[in-house]
């Protein structure tokens, strides 16, 4: 029960309609961050629409996708799938104590040249 | 002919010649950038969901600036202009969600998305034109072939950014043969750079920004040129072998408006 | 005063499971005109027709309601019935209690409280119902056929082998249409040429049938059995009644880099030429876009060698006008652009092709002579990769695919696979696949084919990305089977590009007044029932222009649409349909309302002398409907402000009545 609300909350976050999806793949096939990711564009859209939800709220594919919108514009049924990451990306970093970046550890990852967008890029994805 | 400027944050500090040059090269087509007042970071990466109301405050916020000057906003950066573009894209186009915005800033004006957005890029095509550019042009590069790196911000989402064909775009490859170098036509040219996640997989940044290197190499690029300081940083950071610039530098060169100092 | 008769239709239990026919017969009885009410198990039947026959004798009946099914079902049966009974056919009405009434409620009673007042309603209008008489026409016994590929020359053929003298106009230099550029066809791998060329021929050589090639439908007027239509024949500067086909004009004309359409742009031809070999007419064009001779005046090669003095540069566009009795059409498909898909790289490589240039690169009669060679290098490809799906089944990208299934992809792409394999054994083939859709005869038997015995690999899967680097192009493509990201080094990529209409398929709907769909394909009269005709009548369709189909289809439905035709050419005279509108010229103002909202071009202005105050005379402007052409529709009634425009069988008093009917 408790994922039907949670599936409901990301498709309305996210304004995705998984239905639309016609399983061709080419999200996947297009996807930057493949190899870094445990879950693909294409299950994305396909476990939150079948409410298989949880084991994507513990992976750290929600934090490998890069925002490229390559998914997004090559779909060609228009669903979407890099909103539907966001969604159940911040569904997990809106909870408490959830950020995935902090402000202390960002400090480790600097070098000299790293411009600024990079860090509250990251803050904004990884954050809240 | 003025128009308000949205520098963004990184152009303050560790892109500054992205900025100096935006304005020089501006300011020799005939263009003034007026930045605007107090304006704040964009976040630098847009939040797809349609309930993240406070992230997008800063982007409406300078939107409205440029509104009350009844000028259109341009923007340098990809990062800044990818944020700011789709969040006037909202303010236009989703009534509920602009709604929430403007409540959230009751006391000021309601906002629509009446502003217009240009990249610097379609400042130069649009408003100056490159045969004026071309003109404009003292130093044209002799033939140099030079790769324009266009990344995923300001192609995509196409249905929002609508600067070119997001498959086969063609904005900077124009500039260049304006500039007189002869642009090299390479696929990966829209394909992300790994952009933050530099920040803690800086592995994963290495391979994408790799295969854009490699085939903008292997398509015979001498040089590279990108508009966003984090591609750039992604590129220069992963070895590339050729020189990486931003696009405003080589065109101040070009015009002939690059100063000395810089080593030329 | 009527004398109407009502008959309530049980239907079985269709109607009386929820409506209780007897209480209706009952309820009816006491409308104003109605002598006679009865019900009965199957109106339809024998027996049911004949009940109505004896009480139109029995009670001298002037008007019959019956209760039953939806009109577009018995109406013509009823009618029939009335006409036996010695009835006019337009005094009956049929009041809808079943799909508008038993079918959709659940409740006897309330099911019964509607069928009575639809009765009523339809007593109402019969009440007010006056005999109709079609009009007739006489039939043009010649049909047109519009495109030239097999779907027209199949029509063609089966017209004239009926006897009907029939007129071919192609656009292009020589008909054959996109079959012409088809090298095998599957499933049976038939060479195209082979089963296509003799078909051209025999077009040629038939008595019956004329060929306007290099021709265009300019306009069209009239309607079913009398259209009148202008065609444009385009001046190809070359006479055609003396060109011998013989080529000399070809190998001496200086002009070489003429982009060759035929072989999609692969190679050149001259600025005069005949597409191919097998072309028919076998004609010389000049192509006035690349011709020196026309452009500038210098050259004139081409006549010096013309030993038939065919050459004619002052040649200039006929206009043929013919009368027909039907026009078809068949003005087939293009491949889309994929210019706008180059994610896929298609514009930033040439090794990166379509399937119908694949097709000629593999045609002997192709730019390489068949030999499957790379266009960038001239290399034989050891990699090959099929995409599928390209603009097809596309629905978030109207500005560049289409949202339909191109439906023959699947089939020519496990045909070029195969036929890679088996030529060349030592090339990889892999076919990307979203669906593979294969139903049609020894379809999936073939495409298994390709698989099991020739090896091909098919991935489940689409391709995200073709990055052309050195002289290989990476694919990057999704294996959802495998649930991985697979890269290949391909040497050659092919598309299997969506199809989509013939662009000069809507100016041509436009003249023809048939209507299309969002697609611009042509809308069939009835997509199951009716689907070789326009809703526009004497309008038949042929081929893909009425949706993406194959050869075996497209040629079964060309035949179809032949026979159609063959049943309206082999009739004298047509009967037209009574209800159509007229204009009470007493009332009309002329000011063109209905005229600019007919569809059908029905509505025409005369000015006409009427008698004046004082025995004058004043001449006014009024409207006047052709009933031949009007197809009832009803618009101009609606638009007409000052009521002059009225519909026989649904005139304005009827359908008031009908409404007040139901009211009361």
């Amino acid at each position: 029960m408790e994922n039907k609300y949670l599936k409901d909350d990301i498709i309305r976050s996210s304004g995705v309609n998984p239905k639309k999806c016609m399983k061709c793949g080419k999200c996947t096939a297009t996807c930057p961050s493949f190899d870094e990711m445990e879950y693909h564009p294409h299950q994305f859209v396909y476990m939150v629409e079948s409410g298989d939800i949880e084991p994507l709220l513990e992976s750290e594919s929600l934090y490998k996708c890069l925002s490229c919108f390559a998914c997004v514009d090559r779909c060609p049924r228009g669903v979407e799938p890099a909103k539907l990451v966001e969604a159940v990306k911040l569904s997990v970093i809106r909870q408490k104590n959830s950020n995935r970046l902090k402000a202390d550890d960002v400090v480790k990852y600097l070098d000299e040249d790293i411009p600024q967008q990079a860090i509250v890029s990251a803050f904004r994805k990884y954050s809240k | 002919m003025k128009v308000s400027y949205f520098p963004g944050c990184t152009l303050k500090n560790k892109a500054k010649e992205l900025d100096k040059y935006s304005y020089l090269c501006a300011e020799k087509l005939g263009v003034t950038l007026e930045e605007i007042e107090e304006w704040q970071c964009c976040g630098g990466v847009f939040s797809t969901a349609k309930d993240e109301i406070a992230s997008k405050l800063s982007s409406v916020r300078a939107l409205k600036a440029a509104k009350s000057k009844e000028q259109p906003l341009i923007t340098v950066c990809s990062g800044c202009h990818n944020v700011i573009k789709q969040t006037n894209y909202v303010m236009q186009n989703d009534k509920e969600f602009a709604d929430k915005v403007n409540k959230y800033m009751a006391e000021e004006e309601a906002y629509n998305g009446e502003a217009e957005v240009y990249n610097y890029l379609e400042l130069l095509r649009d408003v100056v034109g490159f045969d004026k550019v071309k003109e404009a042009v003292t130093n044209p590069l002799g033939g140099k072939k030079i790769a324009a790196y266009y990344g995923c911000l300001l192609l995509r989402p196409n249905s929002v950014m609508k600067m070119d064909d997001p498959e086969n775009p063609k904005i900077m490859e124009d500039l260049i043969s304006a500039m007189g170098a002869e642009p090299v036509i390479y696929a990966n040219r829209n394909e992300c750079c790994g952009g933050y996640i530099a920040l803690e997989d800086p592995k994963a940044a290495e391979k994408r920004s790799n295969d854009i290197i490699r085939n903008a190499k292997a398509m015979g690029a001498e040089m590279i040129i990108t508009a966003c300081p984090l591609c750039k940083y992604n590129l220069v950071k992963n070895g590339a072998d050729i020189p990486v610039v931003y696009f405003t530098e080589l065109l101040a060169e070009a015009l002939g408006v690059k100063e000395e100092k810089d080593g030329e | 005063m009527q004398r109407i008769g009502v008959f309530v239709c049980w239907c079985g239990s269709n109607i009386a499971g929820t409506v209780d026919v007897k209480a209706v017969a009952e309820a009816l009885k006491s409308e104003p005109g109605v002598v006679f009410s009865t019900e009965y198990q199957y109106m339809c039947s024998q027996a049911g027709q004949d009940l109505i026959k004896d009480a139109v004798k029995e009670h001298n009946l002037t008007g019959i309601v019956v209760c039953s099914c939806s009109p577009r079902m018995h109406e013509a049966t009823f009618r029939k019935t009335a006409a036996a009974a010695g009835l006019n056919p337009y005094m009956v009405e049929i009041a809808n209690i079943r799909e508008q009434c038993s079918w959709v409620h659940k409740e006897m009673p309330l099911g019964t409280e509607k069928a009575i007042i639809l009765g009523k309603a339809a007593v109402a209008k019969v009440n007010l119902n006056a005999p109709l008489t079609p009009g007739q026409s006489p039939v043009t016994k010649r049909a047109l056929v519009i495109g030239g590929g097999i779907a027209g020359i199949q029509t063609a053929l089966d017209i004239a082998d009926a006897g009907f003298p029939v007129d071919i106009v192609e656009k292009k230099p020589t008909i054959g249409g996109k079959m012409a550029q088809l090298d095998k066809t599957f499933p049976t791998l038939d060479c195209a040429a082979c089963i296509l060329t003799p078909k051209m021929v025999d077009a040629a050589q038939n008595e019956n049938i004329r060929i306007f090639s290099y021709s265009e439908v300019e306009a069209v007027k009239g309607f079913v059995g009398n259209f009148e239509v202008k065609i444009k024949k385009k001046a190809r500067y070359v006479d055609e009644t003396k060109c011998t086909g013989c080529g000399a004009c070809i190998e001496k004309c200086p002009q070489k880099k003429v982009p060759n359409e035929f072989n999609l742009g692969m190679d050149n031809r001259r600025a005069i030429y005949i597409p191919f070999a097998q072309a028919v007419p076998k004609v010389a064009t000049i192509d006035a876009d690349y011709c020196n001779m026309l452009k500038n005046g210098k050259c004139g090669v081409c006549t010096k060698f013309c030993a038939a003095g065919a050459i004619d540069y002052k040649q200039k566009d006929e206009i043929i006008e013919e009368k027909y009795g039907a026009i078809v059409v068949a003005t087939g498909f293009e491949p889309i652009s994929m210019e706008k898909f180059d994610e896929f790289a298609y514009s930033q490589s040439k090794d990166v092709i379509t399937s119908l240039e694949f097709e000629r690169l593999t045609n002997a009669a192709g730019p390489t002579a068949g030999k499957l060679l790379r266009p960038s290098d001239g290399k034989h490809p050891h990699k090959i990769v099929f995409v599928q799906c390209v603009g097809s089944r596309c629905a978030s990208c109207a500005e560049k695919g289409k949202e339909y299934c191109s439906k023959i992809c699947c089939m020519y792409t496990a045909k070029h696979a195969m036929l890679t394999r088996d030529k060349y054994p030592d090339t990889d083939v892999t076919v990307f696949y979203i669906d593979v859709r294969t139903p049609g005869k020894n379809f999936d038997e073939f495409q298994r084919r390709a698989v099991e015995e020739y090896g091909v690999n098919y991935v489940k899967g689409m391709v995200g990305k073709v990055t052309p680097e050195g002289d290989k192009l990476i694919v990057r493509g999704s294996d959802l089977i495998a649930n991985k990201q697979i890269k290949i080094d391909a040497d050659l990529v092919v598309l299997a590009a969506a199809i989509e209409p013939d662009k000069t398929a809507r100016p041509l709907a436009t003249m023809l007044t048939a209507s299309m769909d969002t697609n611009d394909f042509f809308t069939e009269a009835h997509p199951k029932l009716r689907p070789v005709e326009s809703p526009t009548a004497g309008v038949f369709l042929s081929g893909t222009c009425q949706g993406p189909k194959d050869i075996p289809e497209t040629v079964s439905q060309a035949g179809a649409a032949a026979s159609k035709v063959i049943g309206l050419l082999q009739k004298d005279m047509l009967l037209g349909n009574p209800c159509v509108a007229s204009s009470n010229q007493l009332m009309c103002n002329g000011c063109s309302s209905c005229e600019r909202v007919c569809p059908y071009g029905a509505i025409s202005y005369e000015d006409k002398e009427f008698p004046g105050p004082n025995r004058t005379v004043k001449v006014r402007r009024v409207a006047t409907v052709n009933p031949a052409v009007c197809q009832g529709c009803g618009a101009c009634t609606v638009a007409c402000p000052s009521g002059a425009m009225d519909l026989n069988g649904f005139m304005n008093s009827q359908i008031m009545a009908e409404v007040d009917a139901i009211c009361k």
